[in-house]
């Protein structure tokens, strides 16, 4: 007989009693893991944002467009190293409900910009030489099924073409692959086709991706920037990608705020059932822990087993929850069908639920574990006469 | 009575304050038990014999006075030091038995000898050897609930035992069993005794059980009043 062999028999005292909270640790920790990959799907961005790429939008509204002049202008400010160009096509396949997004890009300074992203040469250098070649993230191929040389008919909710149709023709010229947390659920096509192949807005672009020479400058820089378009019909504003990431989440609300508040009430309320359950099971063996401190059992040794109990309890409960969690998140990906691309636990999260187990754990069995400590021995075992 | 007594209580009294009230449990009491003394002690309740059961034991302190087993002073040890004392130096018997009710017989007895510094397979045998003695071997694996009373005070006494003390201190130790089963324990306390030198103290009500010990002591109102030899 070992020590954990007393915990494990206590646990098995009152069998209903800990499979329930057993279930409820678990559900607790699952429905963690779970927020937390709905969290980083809407947020996730931010955390692989480059910190010396910047975001240059139009100064009053996102939707308002921006000469496409501005190109030249902004690579010829001190500290810029490279620029493209982007813009919404806002477009589906087949029907809305198959929406995802399409960026027509300044092509090749794209792909220098986000070395995230990989593709092969092979692929690189066809979709560089179709002037209809699209690029596809891997999410979004997975979810058509689409694969190289297909040709897909995208109709667009913004962007008519000089055929007088929306809908668009485009080769798939490659798919990409790229680290986790980084979007891979949308498309990318020549900006050239867009531009020349559009009935309306010639010349003109959604938004600039700059990227600088020393992120440090980057304040500067962005100053500089909007400095040169003051005053102009579309003044600008400038700002770290992980800044336009965070305020473009923030617009469907404070994400991280609400993940917060959920957990906080989900754990608070665990942490109540736990302790609970663990000073009930305290109360009915206090003649039990009164007989071991009488056989010599120090009270640090009681209160060990108490806290044991619940961390024990805790550890395999939460563990396996988010366990659970994890294999429906890997296995089961986005539950959306394509609007949480970035559905992944950040190991950050998981870090965090170990150590919410712990503390749970552990703050579970400390009010019981303190209750042993107030109880005299003799006494405890002539109330259990 | 001669040579280094096993218990020596000098001058002990024990006061408990219940609201405004000074309870004065036990008056100023002397006595030695010699090694190898099988004692009974015997009175009405709140006479203070569990009491003082319970300051032999350590686990209860005197208010005034001196608690010695073995020579030891264990009135003034902390209770840090009381719990691995009591473990090593004292074997309790209980009137309600206090096994643990989620633990085989055999795993009672072991739980003692978790305290102690010895391997898987010396705790093995040593409880083997305490179930044997109290004639329990094939009833190892059985828990508590599936015991009789009679049985179950036979785990308390192996589990009492096996950790090898030169002092048994048991507080009513057949008080919840029938006269057939009461008798058991009772051949098996005085066997520890007489066959292996063990130290008995024990408090019982029954004059039949007392009958059993070389002599009876009486209390009333925390003082000695009477001593016999049987």
């Amino acid at each position: 007989m070992t020590y954990l062999s007393l915990i494990l028999a206590s646990l098995g005292r009152r069998k209903v009693r800990t499979i329930f909270t057993f279930l409820s640790i678990l559900v607790a920790f699952f429905l963690f893991g779970y927020l937390a990959a709905i969290r980083s799907a809407f947020v996730g961005g931010v955390d692989v944002a480059g910190v010396d790429r910047m975001i240059m939008t139009d100064k009053v509204a996102l939707i308002n467009l921006l000469p496409e002049s501005y190109r030249q202008k902004i690579l010829a400010t001190e500290g810029v190293a490279d620029v493209a160009a982007a813009t919404w096509f806002g477009g589906y396949y087949q029907e809305q409900r198959n929406f995802f997004a399409q960026f027509p890009v300044d092509s090749e300074a794209y792909l220098r910009i986000y070395p995230e992203m990989k593709l092969s040469d092979e692929e690189r250098s066809q979709w560089l030489a179709d002037r209809q070649g699209a690029l596809l993230g891997r999410a979004l191929a997975d979810r058509f099924g689409w694969k190289k040389g297909d040709r897909i008919p995208i109709t667009s909710g913004i962007w008519q073409n000089k055929e007088g149709t929306r809908t668009w023709d485009f080769n798939v010229s490659g798919i990409f692959d790229a680290e986790e947390g980084f979007d891979t659920s949308g498309m990318l096509f020549h900006y050239e086709y867009f531009d020349e192949s559009r009935a309306f807005g010639d010349g003109l672009v959604g938004w600039y991706i700059i990227r600088i020479e020393n992120a440090e400058e980057l304040a500067d820089v962005a100053t500089r920037l909007d400095a040169q378009f003051a005053n102009s019909p579309n003044e600008t504003k400038t700002a770290s990608e992980k800044e336009f990431l965070q305020g473009f989440a923030n617009q469907i609300g404070d994400i991280g705020a609400i993940f917060t508040a959920i957990v906080a009430v989900v754990f608070f309320t665990l942490l109540l059932v736990v302790t609970n359950t663990m000073a009930q099971s305290v109360r009915e063996r206090t003649g039990d822990l009164a007989t071991m401190n009488i056989l010599g059992f120090k009270r640090s040794s009681l209160v060990g087993l108490v806290l044991g109990e619940s961390a024990l309890l805790a550890l395999v409960g939460g563990g396996l929850g988010l366990g659970i969690a994890w294999l429906a998140v890997t296995l089961g990906g986005d539950p959306t069908g394509g609007f949480l691309p970035s559905f992944f636990i950040n190991p950050r999260d998981l870090i965090a639920g170990a150590l919410i187990i712990l503390g749970v754990g552990l703050l579970a069995g400390a009010l019981p574990a303190w209750q042993t400590l107030g109880v005299k021995s003799v006494e405890a075992l002539r109330r259990v006469v | 009575m001669t040579g280094t007594p096993m218990v020596s209580i000098e001058k002990v009294s024990k006061d408990y304050q219940r609201g405004a009230e000074t309870v004065h449990v036990l008056q100023e009491l002397d006595l030695e038990v010699q090694p190898g003394e099988f004692l009974a002690l015997m009175g009405p309740s709140g006479s203070g014999k569990s009491t003082l059961l319970n300051m032999i034991g350590g686990i209860d302190r005197p208010s005034s006075g001196a608690v010695k087993v073995d020579g030891q002073r264990i009135d003034t040890l902390s209770e840090g030091k009381l719990a691995p004392w009591r473990a090593r130096n004292v074997g309790f018997v209980f009137q309600l038995y206090h096994l643990l009710p989620v633990l085989s017989a055999a795993k009672n007895v072991e739980l003692p000898l978790l305290l102690m510094n010895l391997s898987k397979s010396e705790r093995r045998q040593r409880v083997a050897a305490a179930l044997e003695l109290v004639g329990l071997a094939d009833r190892a694996r059985h828990k508590p609930a599936e015991l009789s009373g009679g049985q179950e005070q036979r785990v308390g006494v192996a589990r009492a035992i096996v950790t090898d003390p030169k002092v048994l201190l048991c507080d009513e130790p057949t008080g919840d069993l029938d006269r057939t089963a009461g008798d058991e324990i009772l051949d098996l306390l005085q066997a520890l005794n007489q066959q292996q030198g063990k130290t008995i103290l024990m408090v019982t009500h029954d004059p039949h059980a007392a009958g059993r010990a070389e002599r009876i002591l009486h209390l009333d109102k925390g003082k000695l009043v009477s001593a016999a030899v049987t």
